[in-house]
């Protein structure tokens, strides 16, 4: 019913380009991801969405109608916004009740769908307060109950956990992740937040300058980026680059190596390689090991942070380069001493240098 | 060191309190003197003006020059004409310049920003430039009454008021308070399905009571002191408003202590809409400068 569609979907102000042809598939149900960078249009696709910004060209639909031309409140979307937008001057139960009075609903039908919405979203003690006497994330509550209390096909959610202290941002997302449960509709969410996304989605897509970087499940994203860009805005500590020149390549395999980094073999799915040719080598921080005698990668110790369930380590390579690790449990390691590193090359990236 | 911060504080509020009470002072007095001298005798007011007696209800007191301005004038239809055109031009200017205001603001189409243009730079045009052809065009309009259709708009309420409903000073000051409102409200409401009427009715309004405020004295204060264009459009005394009424005062002898009454008397709704909105208004203004 409520699967969205986007064709080449584009949208300028005047000469600037900001969406600039997006291709999305969002299934039935589906609870997908835009992350990207701010300025990567994430929000304005979101907004275009809701039919709060109108589309350029290309053509979007929702459920099987062509939403293009339509005005918001005919999409059968909900959204709520980073700013939570409740109204200041209706108590609760007027704010969550709103879409239904606009839509002429009986006072016996609001007060049932209030109250249902009160109790999914556990506020019903709030019910008659002004959003003046509310807390942060009792206004987002709020603004989430006046989204589901009409039931739309569609939610769209605009960074609504931004504006929140990073403890009741967790509590949020885990709730948000229960009512995507709970409701089953489909769910649209803008962030920038990797943590948001990776935890959040079936689905997501990474934006970058208006265009799509890669669109996949938050796991497939992590162990298999498509490009530069994904591999470094996924995963934190973000994944480490190493300039590396190729050496031979065989078949699928690439040998790779440069002053600091013994020569390895790792996949070349990403090619084609040739040799001589330089390329970027992608380690994630995690997946860096110290090295029972001589490593793959040499360097010193020049930063150590104790976290305490895991130390993050950031060593000078050889050819002056820092690299992070993420080391499981709480390690020491001496300034400056010498921090040889090793890695699986199954778990490496190879890229070709421009994205 | 505490004693002498705390006799700091209260000296300066004590400052404050004697130069806050000096300009009070200088804006109340003009209203006392006009009040007490409207008590007076002409004799004793003249002789009273050179010095603080002015200010004090002494002497030969009474009502005299009231009853007297009330014989001199029809007061009471001059107050009923200014209370009535004014009343009905604030509210309609309210309604129009609020919509238009939301209609700048709110709703994207083609040559707002050129019709915005246009119509802040009618601010700078005086009245007086444009009453003369304001009044050739009022005197051929037609008007449908009680009598049916009618040419010319001279001698009527309406002359009054509908030249005066909507204006650039009034559709701006809501234009400014209406880019402060967050956006995201009435997009949250458009998403709910409210029409533009609904956001204006039941978001904007709502959240506008100190710019209506401000801008229902602003336009109170123009109306309720009009002289040149209903003086232009108004030949029947019965259609007269009270500025148009001060003339009856000046012809042949001035009698001082009856203007002082007249004036007086004209004073008071003014003043009464002034304090039913001071709160308001007070809170506008002062919001202008911690608003963003």
């Amino acid at each position: 019913m409520a699967r969205i569609s986007l064709k080449d979907v584009k949208k300028c102000y005047g000469n600037a380009h900001v969406i600039k042809g997006v291709d999305i598939e969002v299934e039935d149900g589906e609870f997908c991801v835009f992350v990207g960078p701010s300025g990567c249009g994430k929000s304005t696709l979101l907004r275009m969405i809701a039919g709060l910004e109108d589309i350029t060209s290309g053509q979007m639909t929702i459920g099987d109608k062509v939403v293009n031309e339509l005005p918001p409140a005919e999409r059968g979307v909900a959204m709520v916004f980073q700013s939570y937008a409740i109204f200041p001057h209706m108590t609760v139960r007027e704010n969550v009740a709103f879409g239904l009075t606009i839509a002429g609903a009986s006072k016996a039908e609001k007060d049932a769908k209030v109250a249902e919405a009160a109790r999914i979203l556990q506020m019903e003690h709030l019910l008659d307060r002004r959003p003046s006497q509310l807390s942060g994330g009792q206004r987002q509550r709020v603004a989430i109950g006046r989204a589901i209390v009409r039931k739309p096909q569609v939610f769209l959610f605009d960074e609504p956990l931004s504006n929140l202290d990073a403890a009741l941002r967790m509590d949020m997302r885990m709730e948000i992740g229960k009512l995507h449960n709970q409701l089953g509709a489909t769910m649209i969410y803008v962030t920038h937040d990797q943590v948001e996304a990776m935890t959040l989605a079936d689905k997501i897509v990474v934006l970058k300058d208006g265009k799509v970087m890669q669109i996949g499940a938050p796991m497939e994203l992590y162990h298999n980026p498509a490009n530069l860009f994904v591999a470094g805005f996924l995963g934190a500590p973000s994944m480490n680059f190493i300039d590396v020149t190729v050496q031979a390549v065989n078949g699928t395999k690439a040998l790779v190596s440069n002053a600091a980094l013994d020569p390895v073999e790792v996949s070349a799915a990403r090619g084609p390689f040739t040799v001589g040719e330089k390329a970027i080598l992608g380690l994630r921080p995690q997946y860096l090991s110290v090295a029972e005698g001589a490593g793959r990668l040499h360097g010193a110790v020049a930063l150590t942070e104790r976290l305490g369930a895991e130390t993050v380590v950031e060593v000078t390579l050889k050819d002056g380069k820092p690299l992070i690790a993420a080391l499981s449990q709480d390690r020491v390691f001496p300034l400056g001493a010498a921090g040889d590193l090793d890695f699986d090359p199954a778990t490496a990236h190879l890229f070709r240098p421009e994205v | 060191m505490a004693l002498i911060s705390a006799d700091n504080r209260g000296l300066r509020l004590a400052t404050r309190y004697a130069v806050l009470g000096l300009i009070a002072v200088i804006f109340v007095f003009p209203l006392v003197f006009m009040v007490m001298s409207s008590l007076k005798p002409d004799q004793q007011l003249l002789q009273d003006s050179g010095n603080l007696r002015a200010f004090l209800p002494v002497g030969d007191i009474s009502l005299d020059n009231y009853t007297a301005a009330f014989q001199r004038a029809p007061v009471a239809t001059f107050v009923f004409n200014s209370v009535l055109v004014t009343g009905v031009t604030v509210l309609l200017s309210l309604l129009i310049c609020s919509a238009a205001g939301f209609a700048f603001v709110f709703v994207n189409w083609k040559g707002r920003g050129v019709l915005l243009s246009i119509l802040l730079a009618t601010l700078i045009l005086p009245f007086e430039t444009i009453a003369i052809p304001m009044l050739l065009m009022v005197a051929h309009l037609p008007w449908i009454g009680t009598e049916g259709i009618t040419w010319g708009w001279l001698n009527s309420y309406h002359v009054q008021i509908i030249p005066f409903v909507a204006d650039g000073l009034t559709v701006f000051l809501f234009v400014q308070y209406f880019k402060d409102l967050p956006g995201e409200l009435i997009e949250a409401a458009r998403v709910e399905g409210a029409s533009w009427g609904q956001i204006y009715r039941r978001i904007v309004m709502p959240l506008s009571g100190p710019i209506l405020a401000t801008a229902a004295i602003l336009k109170f204060l123009v109306m309720y002191n009009q002289y040149l264009w209903p003086l232009m459009v108004t030949q029947e005394e019965g259609y007269r408003p009270v500025m148009v009424g001060l003339q009856y005062f000046f012809q042949l002898n001035v009698a001082w202590g009856e203007v002082m009454a007249y004036l007086s008397m004209i004073t008071v709704p003014v003043l009464a809409f002034y304090l039913y909105l001071q709160k308001a208004f007070i809170a506008s203004i002062a919001s202008t400068g911690v608003k963003g």
